[in-house]
């Protein structure tokens, strides 16, 4: 318990120091661009009122989920079925990592031009720039499961979809997850960038509207809340991956012990 | 009846064969228990996956029951080595156990059943909920062998299970598997580089020679069939006969030497 309350204390720490600093260095700030702390934190209450987050920071959250859980599942059964299968490995390796190494950002105006500017094309830029990471740790997951265990799921007839879901799924879940936290915070990036080139709604259109009209502590006070909001997010992943991957930690922790 | 008849297997990668098994020819009658045993390195590995049906051999053939074996035939299973890597580390005890069976379409009342009878047999009832990496070594090979015979299969596959943990823990093990194929009836194909391990478990030894494998001797072990550690390893007959296996490798790496 006293142990929990010193990891809590640890980690609160720094950002608590960080904020103060920020608030006692920028108390008299007269720089319009970088207003004290204390006047953010009063357009923070102003701006994000609940009218706000349903109208902005909803369909920011909505779209950001949906190309996120769409890029996982297309990530995940793609990368499945290219980590079992050598020649699929052969054909598909060089054409992902042409695709791989496009930075998503410049694709937006692209996909514009056939998704519109709508919801679709916000979504397709996220699905497009978070599969890598989720198909690319799949695969290699996938290709590095212990031969062990293949030969142990086929001598006891464990095959077909069986062999899928309880046996490659889980034993490449460790590097799946590791995917899905990289094209977590990918994710935010570019449901913040889809939504500054055209929108009508979203956190990123809010913050640059704010900075075209000057409303400069209000800009600061959507940065915050981008910041705050990735965080939550990632707190989540680590609780779920926790959860489902708890097997993987108690493993790890025999291993080093023994 | 499991027959090996002329089984040869060549690794080839590139230009470069290497030729593990010769020419192996070799018997087990329904019910018997043969411990296959011969120097390190002498393609046990590669003869198990073979006769397993995991390995496709290069020439020759094995046959259970008459039948040719293309493929981990439905009677058959399998305790391998590592059992660290054999049992899926992301599902507990019982669902180790359960999995093969649910896969055989076993009905649910009769799965359970068979998973409690079949820890309870290897000494392991109460344990069902805890996953493997929260057991000893010892205990995780006993985990792995209820696996084997809750898939009531005719013939079962040990490849050195116990090369991995200790002496002590070895003893109890080996008494295990002479009491469960006692009890069940079934037939065992023991594989070892132990040669008291062999003739203390077997009613027949068949010694191979090293790489490439060719059937050196075999051997009847004529022992009384209700084996216990004391008094069988200190009987004039067990020495005896363990030297004569003793002699049969040596005379194997001697001719491997020239």
């Amino acid at each position: 318990m006293i142990n929990m309350i010193r990891r809590a204390g640890l980690a609160v720490a720094l950002p608590i120091a960080l904020f103060a600093g920020w608030y006692v260095l920028s108390a008299g700030s007269e720089n319009f661009y970088a207003p004290p702390l204390s006047k953010i934190l009063t357009a923070f209450g102003d701006t994000w009122t609940a009218d706000r987050l349903r109208a902005d920071v909803a369909p920011s959250l909505l779209r950001l989920v949906a190309g996120y859980l769409l890029a996982a599942l297309i990530g995940v059964g793609a990368g499945v079925a290219i980590g079992l299968s050598r020649r699929l490995r052969a054909t598909t390796e060089p054409v992902l990592e042409f695709f791989r190494a496009i930075p998503p950002p410049v694709l937006v105006p692209v996909i514009m031009l056939f998704a519109g500017i709508g919801n679709g094309m916000k979504v397709t830029v996220i699905v497009f720039g978070c599969v890598w990471p989720i198909l690319l740790n799949t695969v290699e997951g996938v290709r590095a499961v212990d031969g062990v265990v293949l030969d142990t799921a086929r001598s006891y007839g464990v095959n077909g979809t069986a062999r899928i879901t309880h046996v490659v799924l889980p034993a490449a879940g460790p590097q799946i997850a590791a995917g899905l936290r990289q094209a977590l915070s990918i994710a935010i990036i570019l449901m913040v960038i889809s939504e500054m080139f055209a929108a009508s709604n979203g956190l990123g259109f809010t913050i640059v509207q704010f900075q075209r009209s000057f409303a400069i502590p209000e800009m600061w006070s959507g940065i915050i809340l981008l910041g705050l909001l990735g965080f939550l997010l990632s707190l989540l992943f680590r609780l779920a991956e926790r959860r489902v991957l708890r097997w993987y930690e108690g493993l790890r922790a025999a291993q080093r012990a023994g | 009846m499991l027959e090996v008849k002329g089984l040869r297997k060549v690794y080839k990668s590139g230009t470069r064969e290497v030729e593990a098994l010769r020419d192996l020819t070799f018997t087990v009658e329904n019910g018997d228990l043969v411990c296959l045993v011969g120097p390190s390195g002498c393609g046990k590995t590669t003869l198990l996956r073979c006769v397993s049906g995991l390995l496709d051999p290069t020439a020759g053939d094995v046959r259970v029951d008459g039948k040719a074996v293309d493929g981990p035939p439905p009677g058959m299973a399998v305790v391998f080595q590592e059992y660290g890597r054999s049992l899926f580390p992301w599902m507990s005890v019982r669902a180790n156990v359960e999995l093969p069976l649910k896969q055989k379409k076993v009905a649910k009342a009769r799965r359970a059943e068979l998973v409690e009878q079949s820890l309870d047999a290897v000494g392991l009832t109460g344990s069902e909920s805890a996953y493997p990496w929260q057991l000893s070594g010892g205990m995780q090979q006993r985990v792995a062998i209820a696996r084997a015979i809750a898939y009531e299969p005719q013939t079962l596959l040990m490849d050195e299970p116990f090369a991995a943990v200790d002496a002590q823990t070895r003893a109890d093990l080996e008494d295990l598997v002479r009491q469960l194929w006692k009890r069940l009836g079934v037939t065992i194909l023991f594989v070892t580089h132990d040669i008291d391990e062999s003739v203390y478990l077997g009613q027949r030894v068949v010694m191979l020679s090293s790489s490439p494998t060719v059937v050196q001797d075999e051997l009847i072990i004529d022992l009384p069939d209700e084996r216990d550690q004391l008094t069988t390893r200190a009987d004039a007959r067990f020495i005896e006969l363990r030297t004569k296996v003793y002699e049969q490798i040596q005379a194997a790496k001697r001719n491997a030497g020239q």
